[in-house]
């Protein structure tokens, strides 16, 4: 689906933020990037959005680049329209392309009843919980059906119930939508729950150090399976050996 | 009565204490009207005439009114100019500053010559005075959206006018609102500050006229009647005003 090459992003005052990173995403993959604060994931993330051009490399999509709401972000921050009812937050994207209230909204209840809140579809932000905000924001980044979701540590401010209960509906959601999925993270926990491809990052300037291909099925009882704790223990082995490299 | 009615009336009951001690120095120390009058020679002074003081109270007021709302149109009108161009920003942002730090002494002569009609020339110099909050604050507001809203707006094609229309205007609505708080009681004291500066060459129905006048005739206790006319209605804009922001705040959902 896009492929990146020798891909780097340097700020101005000098900042290497990514260096040399290449990246093949394929149709339907549910991918994480891991690493430590600062390593360059959201710069990354950014790229492949298309939201920032790369300094040096490539990125180049198979086929034709995804158009006005064919890629949808969920950022660390809800980042919900203070004065739009949760609805009418969902719609924006909708309302962006030139759809009608009247029009978008078949599609506007839909999104919400993914994450489950059609029953607060009429509510400002400011009377949703934190968990029921981030939720509000991810079936914004759905309503156009997406054909690529990326979500910048979305959980991260969550509690850990609300946060396993949201990785849940995240990958359920991804089961039957069948979009792909960056996902940004700085959790073990999460990336090895979650991903299918787990992509190691280490900074300074930001590299691809490591990918470990999941082998779990994906489903909500997977916390529960020897599996997963192999996992977790084998990304911590090799994020900690990616870390110590010089 | 509970802790929050106590905090409610603490004003009401601060003032008519302060008014009760006034009257009973006034009266002890026996002071002459001429120097301080209590507060009943004021209320009394205020009910020999209450029409003409109303009057005058009136004139002043829809010289505000009309200042409040040129000063709302500009200010947001170069905010907005200021926001879609940089070019525009910096050609507006240092003559606003030269404005707003001019006397308006200074120039409301100048300005009643060259308008000629009293009350635009009035209206004129409380727009000058009260514009200024309403344009920084708005600017303030239409520049402060959050980056990440801004790239959610891109990645799904916004046009500039969306962008405008969805995201930096109502974005901007509070500061706005807070600006419009404080140019009110500018507009009042702008067109105050005007009407003594015309004094009695051609528009003389305003309230500063009628203290002007009073103190000529050393009639104080007018005076300070027309001198607390004044405060009132600079309270009650203030006010109204933020009432009208905590009432729109409040149907958006942000209160
Ligand atoms: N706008 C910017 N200007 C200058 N430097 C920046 C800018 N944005 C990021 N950087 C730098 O680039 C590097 C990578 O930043 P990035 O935000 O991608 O990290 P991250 O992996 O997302 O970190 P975190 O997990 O804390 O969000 C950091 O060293 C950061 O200081
Ligand atoms: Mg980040």
């Amino acid at each position: 689906m896009l492929t990146l090459r020798g891909v780097g992003r340097r700020f101005p005052g000098g900042t290497e933020a990514l260096a040399g990173v290449d990246l093949d995403l394929g149709e339907g993959d549910f991918l994480a990037l891991l690493g430590p604060s600062g390593c360059g994931k959201s710069t990354l993330l950014r790229l492949i959005a298309g939201l920032d051009p790369p300094d040096t490399g490539s990125c180049v999509w198979a086929g034709a680049p995804p158009g006005p709401g064919q890629i949808g972000v969920v950022f660390q921050d809800p980042t919900l329209l203070p004065w739009a009812r949760a609805a009418e937050n969902v719609w924006l994207p909708l309302r962006l392309g030139g759809q009608r209230r009247e029009a978008a909204w078949p599609a506007v209840q839909a999104a919400l009843a993914q994450v489950g809140l059609a029953d607060a579809a009429a509510r400002y932000p400011r009377a949703l919980s934190g968990g029921m905000r981030m939720r509000v924001a991810i079936a914004r980044a759905l309503v156009t059906r997406p054909r690529l979701l990326l979500l910048d540590e979305p959980f991260a401010a969550l509690d850990e119930f609300t946060r396993h209960k949201l990785q849940e509906d995240l990958l359920a959601l991804w089961q039957r939508a069948r979009c792909t999925v960056v996902f940004v993270t700085h959790s073990i926990y999460e990336a090895a729950f979650l991903a299918r491809r787990i992509v190691l990052m280490t900074p300074g300037p930001g590299r691809i150090a490591d990918e470990i291909a999941s082998p779990l099925a994906p489903s909500p009882q997977t916390r529960l399976d020897p599996a997963y704790a192999a996992l977790v223990g084998e990304t911590t082995r090799r994020m900690q050996r990616a870390l110590e490299m010089p | 009565m509970n802790g929050a009615t106590w905090l409610r009336a603490a004003p009401a009951l601060f003032g008519l204490a302060a008014l009760l001690l006034w009257e009973g120095l006034v009266r002890a120390l026996d002071v002459p009207n001429y120097l301080v009058p209590g507060p009943l020679a004021i209320l009394r002074a205020f009910l020999e005439d209450p029409g003409g003081l109303l009057l005058a109270l009136l004139s002043t007021l829809s010289v505000t009114a009309s200042a409040l709302l040129a000063a709302s149109s500009l200010g947001v009108l170069l905010a907005l100019a200021m926001a879609a161009s940089p070019w525009a920003r910096a050609a507006i942002q240092p003559w606003a500053v030269v404005l707003q730090v001019t006397p308006i002494v200074a120039i409301a002569p100048l300005i009643i010559v060259w308008v000629g009609d009293p009350f635009t020339s009035l209206v004129v110099c409380a727009t000058i005075v009260a514009f200024f909050p309403v344009l920084s604050n708005t600017a303030v507001g239409l520049a402060a959206v959050s980056p990440e809203l801004l790239d959610l707006f891109r990645l799904n094609g916004a046009s500039r006018w969306q962008i405008l229309w969805l995201l930096r205007l109502p974005a901007a609505l509070p500061y706005f609102l807070a600006g419009l708080r404080i140019s009110g009681g500018l507009a009042l004291v702008g067109a105050v500050v005007a009407e003594f500066v015309a004094g009695s060459g051609g528009f003389a129905t305003g309230l500063a006229y009628r203290i002007l006048e009073a103190s000529y005739r050393l009639r104080i206790p007018r005076m300070f009647a027309a001198l607390v006319l004044l405060c009132i209605a600079g309270i009650a804009i203030n006010a109204a005003l933020a009432g009208f922001s905590r009432w729109l705040l409040r149907r958006r959902g942000e209160v």
